[in-house]
């Protein structure tokens, strides 16, 4: 099995749940999570006489996502169609979808390929379309449940061209969709909830050779971590059945992720036919250019061009700015705290809330954008530390302290006594009294024990509860 | 029934010659005096009750509309809250409504009395209401003949004098159709004029809920209240309500009506003498008449019936037996409770409707098909158009022929003949109504006017002029004139 002889081609289908309040056609809340079959309205449960009214929010996030992603096309008509097939979690026997008129067409995205060299994937089109809702096979003994709750919930389904030739790069071209998705705020970008999820279209080619292999249909994968196993696996099973000189047959398959493993759900030949056609209870959906350049006022600066802000602009070190300008919330968080900085004090800042504050929020259980800690106190600890008020280590401390207070830096400072002791008067006063006691060790290290130099500086800050300023401490000791 | 028009009934609701239950009772021992002709599948005496109560209280204190307390009959595929909803469909027998269709919203408001739920062919399919599971509808002018269909039970409860109104609904000429062949007037509104927001659905880019009533004057009271728009329906028409009674009594004096010869001269000697007799009384009321084509009117019968089977293929799918309606015994598994559920819940019509739409929809037939027919839709549409730049109204037929017999159509084919001359316009969305104008061999006949878009008043006028100069409309089948 040599590496060298195939190449993979891999194109991604995307379905992203769209953050709306109410659902694609009718105003029943999408909130996840809901005892089962409670947000189901008369229309999801397909009651006779029941019609389709379409949430325009959903068209304005589409429209969105299209700009964000350079569409050529975002259709002035868009038009919906049915998509004929039976099952349960599917009450009308049919999905509203857009086939032949979708709203978003021919956009595109960089991601960084294996080599560090950005590479370019083609995004075929966006479409609008309607989720299923959920079937549940393992409660019941003899029969299954249908949770209707996220029947109706409006998706947009985002498909790629066959432009990726690894699973690295299609792991790195999902993210990049959900790092756009979540930067625009139309997606909430929760994987585990089932609002990101990705199929995957997977073939081989010996290398040179043009035309397009048989693919495969990677079904429902729910993680990064998943889509780059489960490519990998199946690009593994493609090439020892051509090896063992059989054809790779087009099929959809369902990945494992407990057994790892991919295995046949249906073949070509069990597909569906769905009998597309236009949704007579709908009509075209019309817009104009200016409606459309209303929607670019809620473009967000995404990622890339924000990581060269940080570079430029903040000087901060490259990891660190891709670190905070992919994470939506992250990023929000330190340009609100660096309106309110001296620009030299940025790159603390970057440092901080990548170390200090991350660890702090994943300790409590939260997110930075659950905004226990304000920019305000934020910024107002970091200029306290820059101007030698307080040290790194009684930062972190009041930073713990910060964690749900309403009190300010300054407030917690005066309270607990927390500023740094800069005082040479009251240091040397210290430092005589520990000479005293440690006649030995005092001893040393006029002989030259550098050891004992730490000891005394160690000692200083332990009598001080840390907040001996640890340069002034040196200059001190220095002279004696 | 005493009072046949909706004025009468209104003046003597507010004399106090009768009361609003009284008026009900009368409709109900007229339902049972002739239940022979099937119209009804069920009565709704608890909703009449609260709406007697309240549409009396209202007259007693001078409020209400022209329609309190005036009787009705729906047809039982509206949804009509906390009443079975049947569709005549086995699959719907025991289908209780949770909410009203809009129409019925609308005419509930106006103090409408809710009689009964009327039968019907199955899920609307059918030209001669032979299809219901509930049973034939008789027609009242002889009851070996079909009323029509597929508001074949609310227009037998109308000719019948059961109820002054009865609600119906047209996808290609279910009003129309049986109201020539049971003698009475019916009219199915421009598309999107009705919302369609609680009426089963067959064939969505078609349907079209309407009104029968004796005359086209009660038509255009009841019509009025019906139609509005409906955010609930997205294909309803951004229209501001309208009165359709408003150019009743205007004269048709220089009214241009269009005339089809080719339509004309397919029909029987008898039937065209007494289509033109019809027409040539429009003449003398003023109207011009003006001989028109529709080139492509004859392909309208081909491409209804791959684009309507086609949308009820997909709209009938919900009817799966997991959350409503029948459901099969003892399914083995999910294919079995599809496959049993539909085979034994629904009727011939109703499976060969689906079958014809799911093949037509199959992967390489659609553009041979379903792209083509509404390829001819458009052009059939068109050729209207062209034909509303040289007329105010068309005249035609409405049927090939009058009421025929129970099993005399065993082809299907020949039965969808029977909309050769209802559908063109139905494919256009048009208004379009269908008046008597008299008895072939002791069987009543019908005039199809059909108007320009949102043109309902224009046509409504042309009817009523008609009728203010013939009787026709008051014809009563033997023994129902009590």
């Amino acid at each position: 099995m040599s590496k060298q002889k195939y190449e993979t081609v891999i194109g991604l289908e995307i379905h992203t749940q769209l953050k709306t309040k109410s659902k694609l056609f009718a105003a029943t809340d999408t909130t996840y999570g809901a005892s089962p079959n409670s947000q189901v309205s008369f229309l999801e449960a397909a009651i006779p006489g029941q019609l389709p009214v379409f949430n325009e929010k959903v068209l304005r996030y589409a429209i969105r996502f299209g700009l964000a992603v350079g569409a050529k096309v975002i259709a002035k008509e868009s038009r919906f169609d049915r998509k004929n097939y039976f099952y349960p979690d599917s009450p009308k026997g049919y999905q509203i979808t857009q086939l032949h008129h979708p709203i978003v067409e021919h956009g595109s995205l960089t991601i960084e390929d294996a080599n560090g060299n950005s590479k370019l994937i083609r995004i075929n089109r966006a479409h609008i379309e309607e989720d299923a809702g959920k079937s549940i096979h393992t409660k019941y003994a003899d029969y299954s449940g249908i949770d209707l709750n996220r029947c109706g919930t409006p998706l947009i389904e985002i498909v790629s061209e066959p432009d990726m030739s690894n699973a690295k790069e299609a792991v790195a071209y999902m993210k990049e969709i959900h790092s756009i998705v979540t930067h625009l705020g139309i997606c909430d970008g929760n994987l585990q909830e089932g609002s990101f999820r990705c199929d995957a279209n997977v073939s081989i080619r010996p290398v040179g050779q043009k035309e397009l292999g048989t693919r495969t249909e990677l079904k429902n994968i729910n993680s990064f971590r998943f889509v780059e196993k489960a490519i990998n696996l199946e690009v593994k099973r493609q090439i020892k059945r051509v090896e063992a000189g059989n054809k790779v047959v087009q099929e959809t398959r369902l990945y494992d992720a407990e057994k790892h493993e991919t295995r046949s759900m249906r073949s070509k030949e069990e597909a569906n036919d769905y009998r597309y056609f236009p949704d007579p209870d709908l009509l075209p959906v019309v817009i104009d250019q200016a409606y459309i350049d209303n929607e670019k006022k809620y473009i967000p600066e995404f990622p890339a061009k924000k990581i060269l802000r940080y570079l430029n602009e903040f000087d901060l070190t490259e990891d660190d700015a891709k670190a905070i300008a992919h994470d939506k919330n992250l990023s929000l968080f330190f340009d609100e705290t660096v309106k309110l900085l001296k620009k030299a004090t940025a790159k603390t800042c970057a440092n901080r809330l990548l170390a200090d504050v991350s660890s702090l929020a994943k300790s409590h259980n939260a997110t930075v954008s659950d905004k226990i800690i304000s920019a305000e106190q934020f910024s107002e600890l970091l200029e306290a530390q820059a101007t030698g008020i307080i040290s790194h280590k009684i930062a972190k401390v009041i930073l713990e302290q910060l964690w749900d207070s309403q009190l300010s830096v300054k407030e917690i400072i005066e309270k607990e006594g927390l500023a740094q002791v800069s005082d040479s008067g009251e240091l040397e006063a210290i430092i005589e009294v520990l000479i005293k006691t440690n006649q030995n060790q005092f001893q040393e290290y006029k002989e030259g024990n550098m050891k004992m130099f730490n000891f005394f500086v160690g000692q200083v800050m332990k009598q001080t509860k840390g907040r001996a300023n640890p340069a002034e401490v040196k200059l001190i000791l220095e002279k004696l | 029934m005493k009072f046949t028009g909706i004025k009468q009934i209104a003046q003597a609701l507010r004399s106090k010659v009768i009361s609003v239950q009284e008026l009900y009772d009368e409709s109900v021992q007229r339902l049972n005096t002739y239940e022979e002709l099937n119209c009804i599948i069920n009565t709704t005496p608890e909703l009449a009750a609260a709406q007697i109560k309240k549409a009396q209280t209202q007259i007693d204190t001078n409020q209400g509309s022209l329609l309190t307390g005036v009787p009705i009959v729906h047809k039982d595929l509206f949804c009509v809250k906390n009443t079975k909803t049947t569709c005549g469909s086995k699959i719907l027998e025991n289908f209780v409504a949770p909410y009203d269709a809009t129409i019925v919203e609308n005419l509930n408001g106006a103090g409408m009395v809710t009689i009964a739920k009327a039968n019907m062919d199955e899920f609307a399919m059918g030209s001669s209401n032979e299809n219901s599971f509930f049973g034939v509808v008789k027609n009242p002018w002889d009851l070996t003949r079909v009323p029509g269909g597929s508001s074949g039970g609310s227009a037998a409860s109308v000719a019948a004098g059961i109820s002054p109104i009865a609600t119906g609904s047209d996808t290609g000429g279910s009003i129309r159709q049986p109201a020539a062949l049971c003698g009475v007037t019916g009219i199915k509104p421009s598309y999107g004029r009705a919302s369609r927001y609680g009426m089963v659905a067959f064939a969505s880019s078609l349907d079209q809920a309407g009104v029968f009533a004796r005359a086209a004057e009660d038509c255009a009271y009841v019509l009025s209240e019906m139609c509005g728009f409906d955010g609930r329906d997205s294909t309803s028409a951004h229209v501001a309500k309208e009165d359709f009674s408003q150019n009743l009594n205007k004269s048709i004096k220089g009214m241009k009506i269009g005339i089809i010869p080719e339509w004309m001269d397919s029909l029987d000697d008898k039937l065209k003498n007494q289509t033109i007799t019809a027409i040539n009384k429009l003449k003398d009321l003023g109207a011009q008449l003006i001989e028109i084509e529709l080139p492509k009117a004859h392909l309208a019968v081909s491409a209804y019936y791959v684009l309507a089977p086609a949308e009820c293929s997909s709209n009938l799918s919900r009817f799966d037996g997991v959350r409503y309606g029948y459901q099969c015994d003892n399914p083995k598994d999910l294919n079995d409770l599809y496959v049993r559920t539909r085979t034994e819940g629904f009727g011939e019509e109703v499976k060969r409707r689906i079958m014809i739409g799911t093949w037509a929809l199959s992967a390489g037939f659609y553009d041979a098909y379903y792209r083509k027919a509404q390829k001819i839709r458009r052009l059939i549409a068109d050729d209207f158009q062209s034909a509303f730049t040289q007329v105010d109204i068309i005249a035609a037929p409405v049927t090939p022929e009058a009421a025929f017999e129970f099993n005399a159509k065993k082809d299907p084919v020949s039965m969808y003949q029977e909309d050769i001359f209802t559908i063109p316009s139905s494919l256009a969305g048009l208004p379009c109504l269908s008046m008597p104008i008299g008895l072939v061999d002791n069987l009543p006949v019908g005039l199809q006017l059909i108007g320009n878009n949102l043109a309902e008043s224009t046509i409504l006028n042309a009817a009523h002029q008609y009728q203010q100069d013939t009787s026709f409309h008051k014809l009563v089948a033997e023994g129902y004139d009590e």
